[in-house]
């Protein structure tokens, strides 16, 4: 059945921009190329804007229940039959939600690098990869087949390692990259080995019918994946925790994080876009993607919630240390990922009417807006300041009053004050943590007067701190390209949260009514106020009361403001023990044993001519005396043995 | 007069193979090893001579390889001594030993 | 359509050549007669979708069949099926692109560019060949010209090199023999198809398959036969490393396909187990020496080693998926690995180094080689979008088909090259285009126009495998049932 054919336009149009601008972009069009590239994503935008308010306000609802939907299905790769890789559109609830945020934010990142990329010598090319970003991006939230999310989920982790490595010339850039490409490539060979298992058992790699069978406790599949089994754990299991792997991967879940800080190395719209609005939660999406198989086992659900939780945790605990801004908000990237993983995973675990799934796809939704815009003003502060550290930055809200409000919004809607968008979806994830299982509930709510602290740690230290600057420094606000965007996302930051979501995502297709219970909220805003007030007591303006605090936690500052050695150990596993120990003595043994024993073939064969090559002398005479040898020899044969 | 048996004759011509074939061997002058060459081919005509004489002694086919022999010796003489001399010019030798340029 | 053209033209050309006078006119009539076999590799595809349209199911089409030498029933058998024609292509495709990268040739220009043209007669005369011997034949003719390319033209211990290869694969081509040979005194034919209709006794087919396969094998970088691989084609000039990793380890790759599994069933059934260790050794083993080389054609050497173990992967799997995938690989680490080669020789000629140490920065220089540098590389880790992406996983999925738990791991293990295989494409990449330029290379020049054309075609070729496989399937597909209809008859014993 098509329908909302037109959709297929919304990753297209990216796509072309793409294909020209890398293709003539270098010679043609060398100033044109940023509107090019934001006309496309305008269209794209307006096209997935209209198709959401089709499905949800005109023909999404068939009963009462959203349905799901193919626009377009095209048998891409056919290994047999019922096995195939299609490139599909599939249209329900989260793909028409993350459609809109990914057009979206990548319109306002488009529109944002038109001022922040200006005068850059490859301008072109740099929108080029933003296109191919974007198209990745939403071939992946339409994907009608797990084999069709994993091609484009490649793809968007290499468009990720083009921008990554965009500066290509800065050694550091360039590591990042590849950091970032082979972490995840890493955690997508359990993404891979997943889709194997996952295939096998059902046979067949369209979500649509992998979700039915799997589901369905008498299908034959379902009954194959349960009885196979390896090491103990039910093949199901493995499958959906392998699966998970590849998307804590690209989430940057505890411990395949170690990308996403050096991510930043990035240009910072890049770094807006990818690695905090849109690629990040991809992981998150591949899990929502696959809710009702996660479901069926509780194992693989409860290592989301775990994963999920300490991540959130731990990368807020790091966040408070770092000073590179970029790094904090990576840092506040991952947990906030952290939330809306476990809210799913609690989720599944929770009774049936449970609101995570709800709370994390909400979460998601108005994360991409304040964190992107987060990002995005950082972006603003660092254009001007040209630096990263937040200790170089100071007193800049009189100069620069537009990002300060963005800024100071965006801070409020990730602590979770309201009325800010965050306050309300983090609301809903906490609450589906208290329902399920209080231990996690703890934590998050520990986490979030964290996220409080550290977020007005950078607002403070940047917007505040320091004495005034001058008025006559030659810094000065970005140009318009640059605020636009800031103004309209800040907007949404303050909106976002009064969209009744619940109306329209949810776990099972059938809308809800959520309801805001004041007294379950007044513990966690009660934490993030007080949160804030100590960061305000201690960088509002220049003391020497952080370096207490921080003797105060000694070996756990010291140990955070490291990132708990996580990098170093990663670095001894592959430069030390990998290189060393495993690269290393296949190298040798190839160029000696394998090799030698070619060599030594046909130094046997060599040193056996050697030999005979005594034989023939050269001198005539001997061949003679051998001939005449050889004759006399026959002579006898014949006369005395041949009878 | 009684005639030569000929067991003898081919003891004669035994003799001269074998002394022919022996300067072959251990001569390294090539005018000697062409000589000794000679000696082997006319001990090869002996026996040629001899057979016909005592064993065919109707027929002239052995007659005709000794004359046979006799002008192809006298050719490969002529072809021997170029060599020879072609060699001498070149290498100042005519010592075989010398002669290694074409050997591997 | 008459296959015989395949090797005519190509012949003709090479007469052609030694007529030729200046540097000028040997360029031009190769590059025509490289282009006319393009064309006629084209010609040949439209043909044969459209006979397949019609309706045409035979085995084998365009079959040309006269007896060659009566006595020893040896005759000169041609046809095609899907994978033929695939194969064809790929030897056309990267003709052409060698010839065009090989344009600033000046030493010997005539006997090079002659030495590359009968190469190809070779592999097309290879691939068309439905008679054992006119194939082993054919398989020798496209050996000779190596040596000498690698020997002449080639740079580094080249003769050591060229000795080494011509040794290996001419043990190879021994074992062949054998094992062809084991085939016509048990069957009185060197036909395939009429071979493929008897059935040998299972003890002879036990004893023949390693001979032929382990012989193939050789030519396409079986583990431990694969040392000639990287000395080869570090020593070898451009041209000749292209058409050496992307034509003739196919040879290999092909013949393992056609004639060890097809022609003896039984025993690829018995000998799977081996393969499939030797192809996961070979392509694990070949991924991490890979990680520690530092000239960037011995990198792409070793990678050749890595990805021609899905080749063999594929084949030992015995599925029709993997097979297809096998096949898939081949033609598109064929067209991959040519246009790396093509790019190294582009970044050699003007850096003269090839380590990767010296190198660095040349994006800003160079940017279409390096850019090209750079997808050769995406290819080779399997980039959706592009070739390698496509054959992986074609064999993954395949290979996973195999419920045996061994057969398992070697899946995952295979899996687990393309982590390593990023790592090291990406640090050759990271450290030859991208980095701070060096004061040295600061001059250098971008592609001049043949070599853009030649970079163009060969990504022209990874990105319709890549974009539109469906293609390729449709093409390979019915060669690939027919190889399981063969296999399936003796799964019952």
């Amino acid at each position: 059945m098509s329908y909302l054919q037109y959709i297929f336009l919304v990753p297209l149009l990216p796509l072309a921009a793409f294909v020209l601008l890398g293709v003539f972009g270098r010679k043609y069009f060398k100033k044109s190329s940023g509107i090019i590239g934001t006309a496309a994503l305008l269209g794209s935008t307006v096209v997935s804007l209209y198709t959401a308010w089709n499905y949800f306000f005109v023909s999404g609802k068939v009963d009462g229940v959203y349905q799901k939907f193919s626009a377009f299905n095209f048998k891409w790769l056919e290994f047999g039959p019922g096995i195939s890789i299609d490139m599909g559109g599939t249209v329900d609830t989260i793909s028409v939600m993350m459609l809109v945020v990914v057009s979206f934010v990548s319109l306002m990142v488009h529109i944002f690098s038109l001022g922040y990329m200006k005068g850059e010598e490859r301008f072109p090319t740099y929108y080029a990869f933003l296109g191919l970003f974007t198209f990745s991006m939403l071939g992946l939230v339409l994907s009608s087949n797990i084999f069709q999310i994993y091609v484009f989920w490649e793809l968007v982790g290499v468009s990720s390692y083009l921008l990554i490595g965009y500066y290509f010339e800065k050694p550091s850039a360039v590591a990042a990259s590849k950091k970032a490409f082979i972490v995840t490539r890493f955690a997508d060979l359990g993404f891979l080995i997943g889709i194997l298992v996952l295939g096998f058992y059902s046979e067949t790699l369209d979500f649509g019918l992998l979700i039915q069978r799997l589901t369905d406790p008498t299908s034959t599949q379902y009954l194959a994946i349960t009885a196979g089994s390896f090491l103990g754990v039910s093949a199901l299991t493995w499958g959906l925790v392998l699966v998970f792997a590849g998307g804590a991967g690209k989430s940057a879940m505890f411990p395949l994080h170690i990308w996403l800080p050096d991510a930043m190395e990035g240009p910072t719209p890049v770094s807006a876009l990818i690695h905090a609005a849109t690629m990040v939660v991809a992981g998150v999406f591949l899990v929502a993607r696959l809710f009702p198989v996660f479901q069926m086992s509780a194992a693989a659900l409860e290592i989301v919630t775990w994963i999920g939780v300490s991540s959130a945790l731990i990368a807020a605990i790091i966040a408070c240390t770092q000073n590179d801004i970029k790094r904090v908000l990576a840092y506040s990237t991952m947990s906030q990922i952290g939330y809306m993983m476990f809210a799913l995973g609690v989720a599944g675990s929770g009774t049936a009417d449970n609101p995570g799934f709800t709370g994390s796809m909400f979460h998601l939704f108005t994360h991409a807006f304040f964190k992107s815009l987060l990002f995005l003003a950082a972006g603003a502060v660092i254009h001007m300041v040209h630096s990263n550290d937040m200790r170089d930055m100071g007193g800049l809200r009189r100069l620069m009053p537009v990002t300060h409000l963005a800024f100071l919004v965006a801070c409020l809607a990730i602590a979770g004050i309201p009325p800010f968008s965050g306050f309300f979806s983090k609301e809903e994830i906490l609450l589906a943590a208290y329902e399920s299982n209080k231990i996690v509930y703890a934590i998050g709510l520990f986490t979030s007067a964290l996220t409080a602290f550290y977020m007005f740690r950078l607002y403070f230290s940047i917007f505040w701190n320091k004495s005034q600057r001058q008025a006559n420094d030659h810094h000065r606000e970005a140009g318009f390209s640059m605020k636009l965007p800031l103004v309209v996302l800040t907007v949404c930051a303050l909106v976002a949260g009064f969209v009744p979501f619940s109306e329209f995502v949810t776990a099972d297709g059938i809308p809800f009514i959520s309801q805001l219970h004041i007294a379950f909220s007044l513990p966690p805003v009660t934490l993030a106020v007080v949160a804030i007030l100590v960061a305000m007591f201690m960088y509002r303006k220049a003391n020497n009361k952080p370096e207490k605090a921080a003797a105060l936690f000694g070996g756990l500052y010291k140990a955070a403001s490291r990132k708990f050695y996580i990098d170093e150990l990663y670095m001894f596993v592959t430069k030390k023990v990998i290189f060393n120990f495993i690269g290393g003595p296949a190298a040798w043994i190839d160029k000696n044993i394998v090799d030698g024993f070619m060599n030594l073939l046909a130094f046997i064969t060599a040193a056996f001519s050697e030999f005979i090559k005594g034989i023939q002398s050269g001198r005539v005479q001997s061949y003679a005396l051998y001939f005449f040898g050889g004759v006399i020899g026959l002579a006898a044969v014949f006369i005395y043995f041949w009878k | 007069m009684a005639s030569v048996p000929l067991e003898h004759i081919l003891f004669l011509s035994t003799a001269l193979f074998f002394i022919g074939m022996y300067g072959l061997f251990t001569r390294r002058n090539m005018i000697t090893m062409l000589m000794s060459l000679e000696l082997i081919l006319n001990s090869v005509n002996i026996n040629f001579v001899a057979f016909n004489k005592y064993v065919w002694p109707g027929k002239l086919d052995g007659i005709f390889f000794t004359i046979f022999i006799i002008t192809i010796a006298a050719a490969e003489a002529a072809v021997a001594i170029a060599i020879i001399i072609n060699l001498y010019r070149s290498h100042k030798s005519i010592d075989v030993e010398d002669a290694t340029d074409l050997k591997w | 359509m008459n296959l015989s053209l395949l090797i005519l033209l190509p012949l003709a050309t090479g007469i052609g050549l030694l007529f030729c006078r200046g540097v000028k006119q040997v360029r031009s009539l190769s590059l025509v007669g490289s282009v006319a076999q393009l064309g006629l590799a084209f010609l040949l595809l439209l043909e044969y979708w459209k006979d397949r349209a019609a309706g045409n199911n035979a085995k084998m089409l365009y079959e040309n069949d006269f007896t060659w030498f009566r006595p020893l029933n040896i005759h000169y058998h041609v046809g095609v099926d899907g994978i033929s024609i695939a194969m064809i292509l790929l030897t056309a495709f990267v003709v052409v692109a060698g010839v065009l990268v090989s344009w600033t040739v000046e030493k010997l220009n005539k006997e090079f560019f002659f030495l590359l043209i009968f190469l190809s007669v070779g592999a097309y005369g290879f691939f068309i060949s439905l008679d054992l011997f006119t194939l082993f034949f054919f398989l020798e003719v496209a050996v000779i010209p190596k040596f000498l390319l690698i020997g002449i033209w080639g740079s580094g211990k080249k003769e050591y090199s060229a000795m080494k290869l011509a040794l290996m694969l001419m043990a190879g081509s021994a074992l062949v023999f054998v094992g062809l040979a084991g085939l016509y005194f048990n069957t009185g034919t060197f036909d395939v198809m009429a071979i493929s209709q008897m059935k040998i006794a299972p003890a002879i087919q036990k004893f023949f398959f390693p001979f032929a396969f382990i012989g193939f094998g050789i030519f396409t970088a079986l583990f431990p036969f694969h040392t000639w691989v990287p000395d080869g084609h570090s020593s070898a000039p451009t041209a000749a490393s292209m058409f050496l990793a992307g034509i003739s380890m196919k040879l290999g790759g092909y013949g393992c396909l056609r004639v060890a599994t097809f022609l003896m069933p039984d025993a690829a059934h018995t000998y799977s187990w081996v393969i499939i260790l030797l192809a996961t050794i070979a392509i694990i083993y070949g991924a991490f020496a890979t990680m520690m080389q530092k000239d960037l054609k011995y990198i792409n050497a070793y990678s050749s080693v890595s990805h021609c173990g899905f080749v063999l992967l594929g084949i030992g799997m015995l599925t029709r998926t993997s097979i297809n995938g096998a096949v898939l690989q081949m033609v598109s680490h064929g067209l991959m690995t040519a246009l790396f080669f093509a790019a190294i020789g582009m970044i050699y000629s003007r850096t003269h180094t090839r380590e990767v140490a010296k190198l660095g920065g040349l994006l800003k220089v160079t940017p279409f080689i390096s850019t090209v540098f750079v997808i050769a590389g995406l290819a080779s880790l399997g980039l959706p979008g592009l070739s390698g992406f496509v054959a992986e996983m074609t064999v993954f999925m395949g290979a996973w088909q195999n419920p045996d738990n061994m057969y398992r791991l070697a899946t995952i293990l295979a899996c687990a090259s393309i982590v390593v295989t990023a790592v090291y494409i990406l640090r050759a990449a990271g450290k030859t285009v991208m980095g701070p330029i060096s004061e040295n290379y600061i001059k250098l020049k971008d592609a001049s126009w043949n070599e853009k054309l030649a970079a163009g075609l060969l990504i022209a070729g990874i990105l319709v495998i890549g974009i539109a496989p469906f293609l390729v399937f449709q093409l390979i597909t019915p060669g690939t049932d027919v190889i399981m209809q063969q296999l399936a008859k003796t799964i019952i014993p």
